[in-house]
């Protein structure tokens, strides 16, 4: 825990490899066998973490016509379930394109709406800015489905909403209200991170003849590309997994989302539920999440529990 | 080994930069922060606030559908009925049979939704101290576990949902390893522990990667002086972990009590739609409405929504969650208590974990 403990000032004239090497020595045997335990608690961790989706991945490579088999090992490997995901009748490929076209809208025009209300928040004194974070804390409090009754109506356009075009099997359908719980959180990480930066520099601009805003565009805004690229990252998986309101909005097959898609998938073989080829679009729709999550995962994580970048 | 939650903390002194009133940024640039946050707030006042007014509304209404029976014409439009879709709960007319006894379907869901809730939250706040304590422990390997925990974070709660419903077959992987013949999936009790096992396995890694964060902010020096006075590993825990860890925490456990309050995907995917013992009111409320019964559907996502703002209010006033300011940061507490809001970093630990589900 040496490195909580020094300040970042004094550590200058050491490297964290000998903080910890200082670390090391100084453990006794009590502490070793705390620290095999510690080991021992993370494996653990780790399977607990794991293991569901390593039987997804198994059920997926399992060859179909041994249906719902128990096998720890998929014996042969087949990649039957993956091709028959993109079967015609599945329509998988277009619920793909359309899972992007609505989270990648609704990840820029939060980031759009998030940057400048952000900065707002991060560096300007104002009446009411506390009234401004209740808000929209709040707005990131309450259930989806609280839209979901009268935005139906209002989207079939029936009585008594004739004159509102009708919205079912649109994008915007569901991207516009997907704002309302990407932007609360595209606002609380945005706000984090441009707090983060000191204020010294865009006095420095200012000093140097720069309006605020220009500060802001020339200054700010590329030291932040870091907290921006997490916000978009995170608003992304979230608007990605979204399920509720695809459902309820996109019911035409070639308007569905991914989400929706492999929960309405069914069997070339009347009643058996395809797990097989299920789990495969699942692992399809999961894997570029978690290629992203392990590429960022430092990013993530800080984004999400301090909102904290270096 | 530094690592990236410990480290901002350290900026915390300039943020006094914007607290005085002389500062370049802040001087009279009220309406510029207005201007700022107009699209923001115009956003949240259309994709939020009218459809809750909406909703309210709807409410009171009730959609005609079949023959009126006084005009003997096929009616169409829509009713006004007061508080009649909030009395009917009570009226007892569409009972059910759910894991606790018989009920009316609303209540049943009720009923379902606080029960699946209450365990959900209590079990994944041990487990998730319980990572964040391991985690801590440990001072390599940090990376791989923290990627390993954020697997099923990115996994879509829908598919997890499949996924479960899988192991969960009656002929699937659970059964088998644990040697029995239990009907997971169907309407029984058990199908309400399969959701329970379910949302654990998501989000418990999640509380405790918050926690974790909240232990680092922990100085080494509480607990080395702890340890010269005698104190006991458990008296550690008890007298500075869980004190100085607590408004982590409780913002976490707030967050994930709202989530779990509202949760859908779950027992739609997992269970199925009309299944008693697992309805929630979000699934139950989402029925209705698509079964165009939009005044019933109101009536019930609003008692939700009410439901979900008296939780909120319970745990800022009673267990003093600090929700929008200094949110959980022990080193923040320190003094400046009284100044309000203005100026001090929100945190992102709470609408991070509301990205645990979106609408979970």
């Amino acid at each position: 825990m040496a490195t909580t403990t020094t300040p970042p000032q004094t550590q200058s004239t050491l490297s964290a490899d000998e903080v910890a090497a200082l670390a090391r020595e100084k453990q006794s045997p009590k502490a070793r066998v705390g620290m095999v335990a510690s080991y021992v608690g993370m494996a653990v961790i780790v399977l607990y973490c794991i293991l569901p989706f390593y039987w997804m991945i198994v059920s997926a490579l399992r060859d179909p016509s041994q249906g719902r088999s128990t096998e720890f090992i998929p014996n042969p490997i087949s990649v039957q379930n993956f091709t028959g995901v993109f079967a015609g009748q599945n329509n998988f490929g277009r619920s793909l394109i359309n899972s992007l076209i609505v989270s990648g809208t609704t990840t820029i025009l939060t980031l759009l709406f998030g940057i400048v209300a952000a900065y707002a928040l991060a560096r300007l004194t104002f009446k009411g800015k506390g009234a401004v974070l209740w808000l929209i804390m709040a707005c990131s409090m309450f259930p989806i489905v609280v839209l979901i009754p009268p935005l139906l109506k209002m989207f079939s356009s029936t009585e008594p909403f004739q004159w509102f075009p009708r919205w079912i099997d649109t994008y915007q359908a569901v991207i516009i209200p997907g704002l309302s719980f990407g932007l609360p959180l595209a606002v609380w990480n945005l706000t984090a991170f441009f707090k983060q930066l000191p204020v010294e520099l865009e006095q420095a601009a200012m000093v140097d003849g720069c309006t605020p805003g220009v500060a802001f565009r020339k200054v700010i805004l590329p030291l932040a590309a870091p907290g921006v690229f997490t916000t978009a990252i995170i608003v992304f998986i979230g608007s990605w997994n979204e399920y509720l309101l695809a459902l309820t909005f996109l019911q035409a097959q070639d308007r569905q989302t991914a989400t929706v898609a492999i929960s309405k998938f069914t069997g070339t073989t009347g009643f058996d539920t395809p797990y097989g080829t299920i789990m495969a679009a699942g692992v399809i729709v999961t894997v570029p999440l978690l290629v992203a999550v392990l590429l960022f995962q430092r990013r993530i994580v800080a984004g999400l529990t301090a909102g904290g970048v270096k | 080994m530094a690592t990236a939650t410990a480290e901002p903390r350290v900026t915390t002194v300039k943020e006094d930069g914007h607290k005085h009133k002389k500062n370049a940024l802040s001087d009279g640039q009220g309406r510029l922060a207005y201007i700022l946050l107009a699209p923001t707030l115009l956003v949240i006042l259309v994709v939020a606030g009218i459809p809750v007014v909406m909703s309210i509304r709807e409410s009171f209404f009730q959609t005609n559908n079949g023959v009126d029976p006084t005009t003997g014409m096929v009616a169409g439009g829509e009713r006004f009925v007061g508080l009649g879709n909030f009395t009917s709960i009570f009226a007892g007319t569409n009972p059910v049979q759910g894991s606790f006894g018989t009920h009316d379907r609303f209540v049943n869901a009720f009923l379902n939704t606080t029960a699946i809730t209450i365990v959900c939250v209590i079990l994944e706040t041990i487990l998730g101290v319980a990572m964040a304590l391991i985690m801590s422990k440990a001072f390599r390997g940090r990376g791989l576990v923290r990627a390993g925990i954020l697997v099923p974070w990115a996994i879509p709660t829908i598919v997890s949902a499949l996924m479960w419903k899988l192991i969960f077959d009656a002929d699937g992987v659970m059964n088998r390893i644990i040697g029995s013949q239990i009907l997971w999936t169907a309407d029984t009790g058990a199908s309400f522990w399969a959701v329970v096992i379910a949302d654990t396995w998501k989000t418990a890694p999640f509380i405790g990667l918050l926690t974790l964060a909240g232990l680092q902010t922990i100085p080494a020096e509480v607990y080395e002086a702890a340890k010269v006075d005698g104190a006991t590993v458990w008296q550690q825990f008890t007298r500075i972990t869980l004190p100085l860890v607590k408004p982590t925490l409780v913002v976490a456990v707030l967050f994930r009590t709202l989530d779990t309050l509202r949760m859908f995907d779950l027992p739609a995917g997992m269970i199925g739609f009309g299944k008693y013992r697992t309805e929630t009111v979000s699934v139950f409320s989402y029925l209705e409405a698509t079964q165009t019964r939009y005044g019933p559907a109101a009536a019930y996502a609003i008692v939700l929504f009410v439901y979900v703002l008296l939780i909120a209010f319970l745990f800022v006033k009673v267990l003093g969650a600090d929700v929008i300011g200094d949110t959980g940061m022990p080193k923040k507490k320190k003094g400046k208590k009284g100044s309000g809001n203005d100026g001090k970093a929100p945190d992102a630990a709470a609408p991070g974990l509301e990205m645990m589900g979106g609408a979970h």
